[in-house]
């Protein structure tokens, strides 16, 4: 394949609740940071891609109107994904591939501030048989860990455990919307939200946006010290029927690990799209990371979790790991749906 | 690796109706994909990836229903991926799947797009009151008829031609079956005493709210060559989008679709569209835009389309048949309207339009728009490998 890199990364300081400004308002300065880090203008990139929900702005088409936040005058080459960042980053990475441009724009965002989160992922359910039920996203999180519980490939400690020490490393990420924890037996002291779920192990609500450029060969060396490049992608998805799957594996993360690569070489860093504590443990396995692997060193989604945008802030935050040298090989995962129905896996590497 | 080549090996569409009640949205799907499946004489297993597009989520009130909609695409334990680029949405997913065969990621994409309007009313959800936006008016009509009658004041089109466009395509689509609107009994004084909805356009020159689904399968060159059945080779792919409103946009003829056509074009070595390609399946939701996407797209010189529309030229029997299928006036799964624009093309190609076949047809272009008409996606195809 052609060689791609991550050149530039930017994000958003991740909050609760963004009032007063809109998507766009919240995207611009983000577009802006992304492209001012490599001195690199609208008119110089050859592909435009990104992510968002309709569901989440509540509104139909709302990415008409972030994309007056770009510059897309002279028209652009753009397109969308109703899907997380991430898949847009693949898109673009496919586009790249196909070897007519060197350069590629992602972006991602949303607020869910403005509704329940919820009640409105609910929504993304099976609409004849399970969303009339509106079970929610924390309590089918809950289902998930109750059968890591149940089969005894985890405790409420560890849960506990991976919550304190991802919100512990969040304290160095400027970025990051809750930072620092207290100890692992104080936080066992919490009621449950949905059992055996309790609050630390559930991420924040965050409203937040993200963006990426990517560069092939030259390109990618001209604009960058240190293109973190992407030397495997991949991405699955499993069924929709809860009942079918086994909660407690994730095996579509396990297909997209092994043709992205990620046992062909020593992973420095891993950033996982766990937005519940529970689900780090399930990724970790299924891409057979080791434990001297760094996990989230960001503080990962259970520290700012943007819907649509944390999958790609994964990348993005692997990609700087490298850029600023202190990984070599990283490994950067995004999940979408219920219980990590959909997964994708990226393998990043220095030179 | 080059750029591969990419080869439209199957094509499936559902009967376009206004309530399929018959079917769940999976049951929809499914339908087009299986049509697809066995026109390319493949079954689920030889599929490696699956792109999904529609347009907002909130047609039939689902957030990102390709999660729920992966078991009866045959996804699982594949990639699949999910478009969402407005009106062009069709169009954009097809190009998005081609993209994945261009850069040799994969072999064989079923690619499928689908719209259950009954699920919801298309013209509220376009409708909803967002503040410090200016309101669409009550749906699409309300918000394209300004445009339209822009264009009849710049080019000086008598009155009729919008009623002609909808006449002729009327009539195509009784000679489709998947058609949703069969009208046998069309008339132009049926169309003329339409109801007036958006001034210009009456009842009869607007697109119908539909249910249904479009699929296909697009192979390498390799499966293109092995194919029984004869491929539709993708001779140019392109998209282009512009913001939706700022001071001297030129929202009659936009700027994006003039440079999509103009990228199609050069992608399939073509330099007069109107004497080079033999069909067009152009995305003509209201009567009026055949004569204004025949100038965007360079069939005819600025104020002259309508001209083409007048003496016959876009009928089936004219020199460049514009929309043989029926179009979007027939059929308007809105997600799906696109793809099913990319569809007929190649199935002109392919020589499987049946009734609505245009004899020997060489070259197809397939044209989808959306948003504000500043989303583009264009393909050609071609009997002849690129």
């Amino acid at each position: 394949m052609r060689d791609v890199a991550v050149v530039s990364f930017a994000q958003s300081k991740h909050v609760r609740r963004l009032p007063g400004l809109n998507e766009v308002e919240m995207l611009m300065p983000v577009l802006g940071e992304v492209r001012d880090k490599i001195g690199i203008t609208q008119d110089r990139i050859g592909f435009t891609c990104s992510g968002s929900s309709d569901y989440l702005a509540g509104q139909a088409f709302s990415f008409v109107m972030t994309l007056d936040g770009v510059g897309a005058w002279p028209p652009i080459v753009e397109s969308h994904v109703e899907m997380d960042g991430a898949w847009a980053l693949y898109e673009a990475w496919v586009k790249l591939q196909i070897g007519e441009i060197d350069t590629a724009l992602v972006y991602s965002y949303s607020k869910s501030s403005p509704g329940e989160l919820r009640d409105v992922l609910t929504r993304q359910l099976d609409p004849y048989y399970v969303a009339p039920l509106w079970p929610d996203s924390v309590s089918l999180a809950a289902l998930q860990a109750r059968a890591l519980l149940d089969a005894g490939l985890a405790t409420e400690r560890d849960f506990a455990e991976i919550a304190r020490r991802n919100r512990t490393d969040a304290s160095a990420n400027p970025h990051a919307q809750l930072k620092g924890s207290r100890d692992t037996n104080d936080l066992l002291n919490d009621p449950y939200i949905v059992a055996p779920l309790r609050r630390h192990a559930c991420p924040p609500i965050s409203d937040g946006a993200a963006a990426v450029v990517l560069a092939a060969g030259d390109a990618a060396r001209a604009l960058s010290e240190r293109p973190a490049w992407i030397r495997g992608i991949d991405h699955r998805i499993e069924t929709h029927a809860f009942g079918a799957r086994n909660l407690t594996e994730s095996p579509s993360t396990r297909i997209a690990g092994d043709r992205a690569g990620v046992a062909r070489g020593k992973i420095d860093v891993a950033e996982l799209h766990a937005p519940f504590a529970s689900q780090e443990g399930i990724l970790k396995r299924a891409l057979g990371l080791s434990e001297t692997v760094a996990i989230n060193p960001s503080g990962g989604p259970l520290a700012a979790n943007p819907m649509m945008a944390a999958g790609l802030i994964r990348i993005g935050e692997a990609a700087e790991r490298i850029r600023r040298g202190e990984a070599d090989r990283a490994v950067a995962h995004a999940t979408s749906g219920h219980c990590l129905q959909q997964n994708l896996v990226c393998v990043l590497e220095g030179d | 690796m080059a750029k591969q080549r990419v080869a439209v090996v199957g094509i499936g569409q559902t009967k376009h109706d206004s309530i399929r009640k018959d079917v769940s949205m999976a049951g929809l799907v499914r339908e087009a994909a299986l049509r697809a499946l066995a026109d390319a004489e493949m079954d689920w297993k030889d599929i490696d990836a699956v792109v999904i597009g529609k347009a907002p989520d909130f047609f039939e009130g689902v957030m990102m229903p390709e999660g729920y909609l992966a078991d009866a695409l045959g996804a699982v334990g594949k990639p699949m991926l999910r478009v969402h680029t407005a009106g062009s949405v069709g169009g954009s997913t097809a190009l998005v799947a081609a993209s994945l065969v261009q850069a040799g990621v994969h072999e064989r994409v079923l690619t499928v797009a689908f719209e259950k309007q009954s699920e919801s009313e298309a013209m509220w959800a376009l409708s909803l009151p967002i503040p410090f936006q200016p309101p669409l008016v009550a749906g699409a009509g309300g918000y394209f008829a300004p445009h339209i009658r822009s264009y009849i004041r710049r080019s000086g089109a008598p009155d009729h031609i919008g009623m002609l466009v909808a006449l002729k395509d009327r009539r195509n689509g009784c000679k489709n079956p998947y058609a949703h609107l069969q009208e046998h009994d069309i008339t132009l004084e049926k169309v003329r005493d339409s109801i007036m909805l958006w001034d210009p356009i009456r009842y009869s020159e607007t697109c119908p709210s539909s249910d249904g689904a479009c699929a296909m399968v697009l192979g390498s060159e390799k499966v293109g060559d092995a194919a029984t059945k004869r491929p539709a080779w993708v001779r140019g792919t392109a998209m282009r989008s512009e913001p939706t409103m700022f001071a001297g946009r030129d929202q009659v003829s936009p700027q994006g679709g003039r440079d999509c056509a103009a990228d199609v074009y050069r992608q399939a070595g073509i330099r007069s569209p109107r004497r080079e390609i033999d069909v067009v399946e152009m995305y003509v939701p209201f009567s009026w835009f055949e004569p204004m996407w025949l100038e965007n797209l360079g069939f005819a010189e600025v104020g002259a389309g309508w001209k083409l529309t007048e003496a016959g030229v876009t009928a089936m029997d004219g020199d460049l048949p514009v929309n043989c299928s029926g179009g979007v006036l027939c059929s308007n799964p809105i997600g799906a309207s696109g793809m099913l624009r990319f569809a007929e093309a190649a199935m002109q190609i392919r020589g499987q339009a049946g009734e609505h076949q245009i004899d020997g047809a060489r070259v197809a272009l397939g044209h989808a728009y959306g948003g504000g008409s500043q989303f583009f996606a264009m393909w050609v195809v071609g009997a002849e490998k690129p």
